[in-house]
């Protein structure tokens, strides 16, 4: 029988067991929002911003690892996602965008609201296509959906002109569609595989770097039972934070750019390198020509093209994380790690991750106090300062799950992407921890949280500062704040180098502001409050966003500053130490 | 696990070739030479056309580059959903041509009997001529064509050159002979 269009368009959704979509009306999209009010199993959730809009589904498919469906009309509507678009991209989650596009005849005319949005979102998609034919509706929404959460996972974006939508045409939604230039590779090649279990077998400082991968092809037992077994140390990405629980002996920490010092001493020490599913980001590597240089790499990674991309690996294996785990743990027995993990150990007691806490409001103590009053949920950072101090000193393990920018690090993700999570996962508490920048990128969420019900707990590390790169200019860049500095007005001095006693207020002022959305806002300014603060937070059924007022010059280290090797790390004054100035470690590695 | 290859092949940049068969819709052009253009890969030469089934395109695409950048551009070519099949033609035995044509303006007696001459000498055609003007007509390969541009560009005073890009199909193999 023939349909519309926009018949077939709410009929796949339904098909693809879609009950939530993240939507923004405009004039090429209402053919289909108009149909969606027809049926009831279909949530339709409208952001107050397609920016947002795409963070929101960008955490829906994370705490849920389901595909998140986004509607969104033609031009503004369109190259409002581009950002989230390649956000997902770099961080592997599954999104099917559907974009409103002006009637064919138009496209090309410079027609009102039109853009070539495919073109422009061309190389940070999974698969891009403006539907030409009516007849291929069905297919192309069909091709999305097995595109977009399998392999390494991505987002889709399908370009619907409103002709296509209004149009009549067959009614049939494919089950399946077989796309011959998108083949999975679903086999573990065995021969690889035992390469790489004598190279570790026969390695006296093996490490394994876990990637987000990991948490991606849902590898977390898989890796710890091989750990488990082995007796090999773990470190992780970004990405890969919560591969295996905090408190496993095992797990040393995150590596790279701001990475626990032990943790960089050991894979720029180690001799086997086993890496999975990550693809050795410049954050993880620092200098290429420096990076384990002494070590073999082993590198698992479902997608060919991260593999000897930027790091040339020595056995590559090209499959999904799992079942290469899976694969390894049946032939695992115990190694002797024990005198490396010995000097890991050192490692770790000479230049332990820890932070001052003498100073006032000290960004550990708020994260460990964080940890303390939710033991479990779901944590979304933004992109910053306050990002690494989370990934830092946040503890996950399986009840636990991080949210984060990794890839393309874009400020304004964290809230909207908290709303999105917990939208998708209710029965958790979802905690999100942002900076006062970031906040601002997409403050006009709150909106949508307090609309739908979406409770959350919004920390807000106020340094009053752009942080991230006022760390940079405070180290590298002779102090000239001029532009990072949150709180300057017209009439500051044009030389400013930080707070001179008379700076103008701060806007806005996070309490008022969320009071005024029917929000609870509360400000703590001192160590003794945080708990209760959070408490209180949990417990209320509204959203809650705690303005931390921390100080201005805190510094996320250790830090390898870009471009240098990760052997050379830029460490904390040790208190005993009194006040003598940064360190950098030796550059050789100790072995 | 590199030991097979010769280290100075991996380090080497020289021109290699992709026979790169793509899914013949809008687009897809435009995606394969936007990764060219995104990655900083050195294209040299794209050609495209349909094969025997219309639903599919070949390009014959040659770049510039050392054999690690090369394994990538062939590993993003074939992430793509579009790409049907990549194939490594750099080493292969092929038939390979490029068309050309040149125009050479402002000619005189002397210059037209040269042209005729050199056109027997590269095996070229003269496919037009008018009072003080000819077209060659070339189909060689890319160094060859390289080689007549060179020395129609030293003969004579206007040449204006289009070249099509090279084209390729991989030979007949020995035992099929």
């Amino acid at each position: 029988m023939n349909i519309t269009g926009r018949k077939l368009f709410v009929k796949a959704l339904l098909e693809e067991g879609v009950d939530t979509v993240f939507a923004y009306p405009g004039g090429m999209v209402t053919d289909i929002i108009d149909e969606l009010y027809k049926t009831t199993e279909i949530k339709v959730v409208l952001p107050r911003h397609e920016q947002a809009l795409i963070h929101e589904a960008e955490g829906y498919a994370r705490a849920t690892g389901r595909t998140a469906v986004c509607i969104v009309t033609s031009g503004p509507g369109a190259t409002n996602t581009i950002t989230g678009i390649a956000d997902a991209f770099y961080d592997s989650i599954p999104l099917v965008v559907f974009t409103g596009q002006v009637p064919q005849e138009l496209i090309g005319n410079d027609a009102f609201q039109e853009v070539d949005i495919v073109g422009m979102t061309r190389s940070v998609v999974k698969y891009g296509v403006t539907v030409r034919d009516r007849d291929n509706l069905g297919k192309t929404i069909k091709m999305a959906f097995q595109i977009a959460p399998t392999g390494k996972p991505g987002p889709v974006l399908i370009d619907l002109p409103k002709d296509i939508q209004v149009a009549t045409g067959d009614g049939e939604y494919p089950s399946y569609v077989d796309i011959r230039g998108y083949k999975l590779n679903k086999s573990v090649h065995i021969g690889q595989l035992k390469k790489a279990y004598k190279l570790l077998k026969n390695a006296k400082r093996p490490m394994i770097l876990a990637g987000g991968g990991i948490n991606i092809s849902d590898a977390n037992q898989a890796l710890k039972e091989f750990v488990e077994k082995t007796k090999i140390p773990v470190v992780t990405t970004i990405m890969g934070k919560g591969a295996l629980d905090y408190d496993n002996d095992l797990y040393i920490g995150n590596c790279g750019m701001h990475g626990r010092y032990a943790a960089n001493k050991a894979v720029v020490g180690c001799d086997v390198l086993f890496s999975i599913g990550t693809r050795f980001n410049d954050r993880i590597t620092g200098a290429l020509s420096e990076f384990a240089q002494d070590a073999a790499i082993i590198h698992i990674d479902v997608d060919t093209a991260s593999i000897s991309r930027n790091v040339i690996v020595d056995v590559p294996i090209v499959c999904d994380a799992k079942a290469a785990l899976e694969k390894l743990n049946e032939w695992a027995e115990p190694h002797d790690t024990e005198e490396w993990r010995k000097r890991i150990a050192a490692w770790d007691k000479e230049n332990p991750l820890e932070m001052r806490k003498d100073l006032g409001l000290c960004p550990q103590s708020i994260m460990e106090g964080i940890n303390e009053v939710f033991p479990e949920g779901i944590f979304v950072t933004d992109v910053g300062q306050h990002q690494m101090w989370a990934t830092q000193f946040i503890n996950l393990n399986s009840k636990k799950q991080m949210i984060t920018s990794g890839g393309l690090g874009t400020m304004g993700f964290g809230f909207p992407a908290a709303v999105g999570a917990k939208i998708g996962a209710r029965d958790k508490d979802v905690v999100c921890i942002t900076g006062d920048g970031g906040m601002q990128m997409n403050m006009q969420e709150l909106a949508t949280s307090i609309v739908e019900k979406a409770n959350i707990t919004v920390c807000i590390l106020n340094n009053q500062y752009l942080g991230m790169v006022k760390q940079m200019q405070q180290l590298f860049y002779g102090k000239r704040y001029k532009i990072t500095c949150l709180r300057r007005n017209i009439d500051c001095p044009d030389d400013c180098k930080g707070p001179q006693g008379k700076c103008p207020p701060y806007v806005p002022d996070f309490v008022k502001w969320a009071e005024s959305y029917g929000a609870v806002g509360i400000r703590v300014t001192d160590p003794t409050q945080i708990e209760d603060a959070l408490r209180e937070a949990k417990a209320n059924d509204k959203t809650t966003i705690i303005e931390f007022l921390i100080a201005s010059d805190e510094l996320v280290l250790p830090m390898v500053k870009g471009g240098d090797a990760m052997s050379e790390m830029i460490l904390p004054d040790k208190p005993r130490n009194g006040a003598s100035s940064k360190k950098k470690s030796s550059k050789k590695p100790n072995k | 696990m590199y030991d097979m290859y010769d280290i100075r092949d991996r380090i080497q940049i020289k021109d290699r070739w992709i026979a790169l068969y793509v899914e013949n819709q809008v687009g897809v052009l435009a995606k394969v030479s936007g990764l060219f253009s995104g990655k900083s890969y050195n294209l040299q030469s794209l050609t495209v056309g349909t094969t025997e089934h219309e639903d599919v395109s070949r390009m014959t695409i040659c770049v510039k580059s050392d054999d690690i950048t090369f394994e990538q551009i062939k590993k993003q070519l074939n992430r793509m959903v579009e790409v049907i099949k990549v194939i490594d033609i750099t080493t292969s035995s092929l038939h390979m041509k490029e068309l050309l044509y040149a125009r050479i303006d402002e000619v005189n007696s002397d210059d037209i009997n040269l042209i005729f001459h050199l056109a027997e000498v590269f095996k070229v055609r003269v496919c037009d001529a008018g009072e003080d003007s000819l077209i060659l007509e070339c189909l060689l390969t890319t160094e060859s064509n390289d080689e007549l541009i060179k020395l129609l560009k030293k003969k004579f005073k206007k040449v204006s050159i289009v070249r099509g890009g090279a084209v390729a199909m991989e030979s007949i193999s020995i035992c099929k002979r």
